[in-house]
């Protein structure tokens, strides 16, 4: 940049507009993502030897193990998603008695796996931790139900329900908790607009947020 | 009903009679409602009511003055907090979620700071002396926030001294968080790779005041409220909640602890350097009202001896990450007109060097590119567990936020502790579970 002309204005950032990147999947979050291979590492070796011992169907349940920055992420098949749940919670080796948190993230581009569901589980007995990643199609988005496992689910599915239509079998009262009961759509999905309207500050005009310019 | 009060009144729906309670029509209600529903009688508590700490609306199902079942309403203050994040850059986020918990708004902002920072891969080098300030200056935030609950706490079960008292010192420390951050809420101050600013001339000595007055006032609150007979009937033997129950509803926190479980993420899966610092995890083993009160004021005490050794191991040094391609580019500073980029820096880019005004406004419009990947993670709020799980899709904005709010979770305990319990009780057993409405929706 040191030759730009003095007095010139900076050269503008390169725009894409409407190619930019928003809807583009994390590569491990994609059904293409090889396993990450053994050994992982830390305790995860440990938990992944317990979960096969606890249950032994895991190599049909899980489609894929990936270690990235230090967290482990296991991707179950969504049919098999409640009884590995049982023996992630059950088996004394894995006791992963507190299920911290459950929100959904939902990938337009992933196509036949749209909807994900992430589950971050914790183990209080053996201080571990292990993340549970489920995917359902758009046009078929049935994730069963972990109330009966972990309570605390109740609300966090009530939530990814509302905010991304998942729908959770099996679940004792799934109803809409943030929005109100007769609102059209779930917000928080990547095809539902922001919305916001055009602010005049100073003479100009800002226009809402997803209508501003991208940055690639 | 005879009222003449304008807002109170009945009408039929087809539900059946609804009533419009405003107070001072008690007797008239009592006779009418006894006469007409001998079986059930159904009170909507909120969302706007001074006990319901925030718009929570509570669904009583009464006989008598026993709750049969207690349900939530939630989502009054839901403001797509998660959602906005994802149209705005990294760095602007923060903005956004310091507003969810306004309580305790330097722990949502130290919690996704960092997560930035895992998916960045810069845990390491974000600079010694900036995680000590997160440290202080959380740890100062959960005093607030504690004393916040003893007010409205104590206000609601009728100890009005209490809030007197809480606020008092709450004021002292809200007076640093405006000298430090600028904001005494919503401060914006902890962002991905450090902190905005470093302390300003006087902090340290307000803060070292502040530390040596604290456990003095603790005191305070524990002579005028923990022998007192008021209190004690209030609260003990109300709200039970055992270990058990807890980990199942996913309750963290001081509830958790209180029920006898020393789980404190500051702990067992340290951050920011706690592993450093030396403090307890009180605990008590009652799992009730009165137990909270016990844990939370020992963890203002606790939260004081972290502060004090904060302030001893202060070294010189910057409190942002070297990498300039990361670093927010403007020294802020103090202008008339509130905080705002300093004129140094403005005269600097202004007038001369062209790259530097290249750098900020690249910087400032556009953001940083974070790899993509997910990350979550766990830090120990007032409240309990405060999770962040946050995805990247290579972008400068984040893919996805969201909050595992303590309040949202911990909110779930509600028909566990209150059913089968008075309806004053409900009271009692709400305000120990300290939800703050503005991280429960977000």
């Amino acid at each position: 940049m040191s030759d730009q002309p003095v007095g010139q204005p900076p050269t503008a950032p390169v725009l894409s507009g409407a190619e930019s990147e928003v809807g583009a999947v994390p590569a491990q979050a994609t059904a293409s993502a090889p396993s990450t291979p053994r050994p992982y590492g830390g305790y995860f070796d440990e938990v992944a030897d317990a979960l096969a011992q606890a249950y032994p169907g895991v190599a049909q349940a899980v489609e894929r193990s990936i270690v990235d920055r230090g967290e482990l992420t296991l991707h179950v098949r969504r049919e098999k998603l409640r009884d590995l749940a049982q023996s992630l919670r059950d088996d004394q080796d894995l006791r992963f008695e507190l299920l911290a948190s459950l929100s959904g993230v939902h990938y337009p581009t992933d196509a036949g796996r749209e909807l994900h569901v992430v589950y971050e589980l914790t183990s209080m007995t053996h201080n571990r931790r292990v993340r549970l990643e489920v995917a359902a199609p758009d046009d078929d988005p049935h994730v069963p139900s972990v109330v009966a496992v972990w309570p605390t689910a109740d609300f966090q599915e009530r939530e990814t329900w509302d905010m991304f239509g998942v729908i959770f079998d099996g679940h004792p009262a799934l109803t809409r908790i943030m929005m109100p009961d007769d609102w059209p759509g779930h917000p928080q999905r990547k095809d539902y607009p922001l919305g916001g309207i055009a602010v005049e500050y100073k003479g100009a005009t800002i226009p809402p947020p997803d209508e501003r310019r991208q940055y690639a | 009903m005879t009222t003449t009060d304008p807002y109170a009144g009945v009408r039929e729906t087809t539900e059946g009679r609804v009533y419009t309670v405003t107070g001072g029509d008690w007797d008239d209600l009592a006779a009418d409602v006894t006469t007409e529903h001998a079986e059930r009688v159904v009170v909507n508590m909120g969302p706007q009511h001074p006990s319901t700490h925030g718009v929570l609306r509570l669904i009583l199902e009464l006989d008598g003055e026993t709750i049969t079942q207690a349900r939530l309403a939630i989502g009054y203050l839901h403001t797509g907090i998660e959602k906005n994040c994802e149209y705005r850059n990294f760095t602007q986020a923060v903005t956004f979620l310091t507003r969810a918990d306004y309580l305790s708004p330097l722990f949502t902002e130290t919690g996704y700071s960092m997560a930035v920072e895992k998916l960045l891969g810069i845990t390491d080098e974000v600079p010694v002396r900036a995680q000590v300030i997160r440290v202080m200056m959380m740890e100062l935030n959960r005093i607030s926030s504690h004393l916040v609950w003893l007010g409205t706490g104590g206000l609601e079960v009728g100890a009005l001294s209490a809030m007197l008292y809480a606020f008092r010192e709450r004021e002292l420390i809200l007076d640093i968080f405006e000298m430090v951050t600028g904001l005494r809420m919503n401060h914006a101050y902890i962002r991905p790779g450090g902190v905005i600013q470093d302390l300003p001339p006087g902090a340290v000595e307000k803060i070292r005041e502040f530390v040596q007055l604290m456990p003095g006032k603790v005191d305070e609150y524990s002579n005028l409220l923990t022998g007192q007979p008021i209190w004690i009937a209030r609260l003990q033997g109300i709200g039970y909640l055992d270990v058990n129950a807890c980990v199942a509803l996913g309750v963290t926190g001081p509830l958790l602890r209180a029920a006898g479980l020393p789980w404190d993420l500051r702990k067992s899966q340290p951050y920011c350097g706690y592993e450093t610092y030396e403090f307890d995890v009180p605990t008590q083993q009652e799992g009730d009202c009165f137990a909270r009160f016990l844990v939370r004021l020992d963890e203002i005490r606790e939260s004081v001896k972290i502060v004090e050794q904060c302030l001893d191991r202060l070294r010189p040094g910057p409190v942002m990450v070297e990498d300039k391609k990361i670093a927010w580019p403007a020294q802020l500073a103090l202008g008339a007109d509130g905080m705002g980029n300093s004129l140094d820096h403005i005269r600097h880019i202004m007038a001369t060097s062209m790259e530097s005004l290249i750098h900020h406004f690249k910087l400032v419009t556009e953001g940083f590119h974070v790899p993509p990947g997910q990350v979550y993670v766990p830090i120990e709020s007032p409240r309990g567990q405060l999770g962040v799980h946050l995805v990247s899709d290579g972008g400068t904005k984040p893919y996805r936020v969201h909050l595992r709010e303590p309040s949202f979770v911990n909110l779930q305990a509600v028909p566990a502790v209150c059913e089968g319990s008075l309806i004053a009780d409900v009271i009692a057993s709400v305000a120990s579970l300290d939800p703050v409405m503005g991280g429960c929706d977000r």
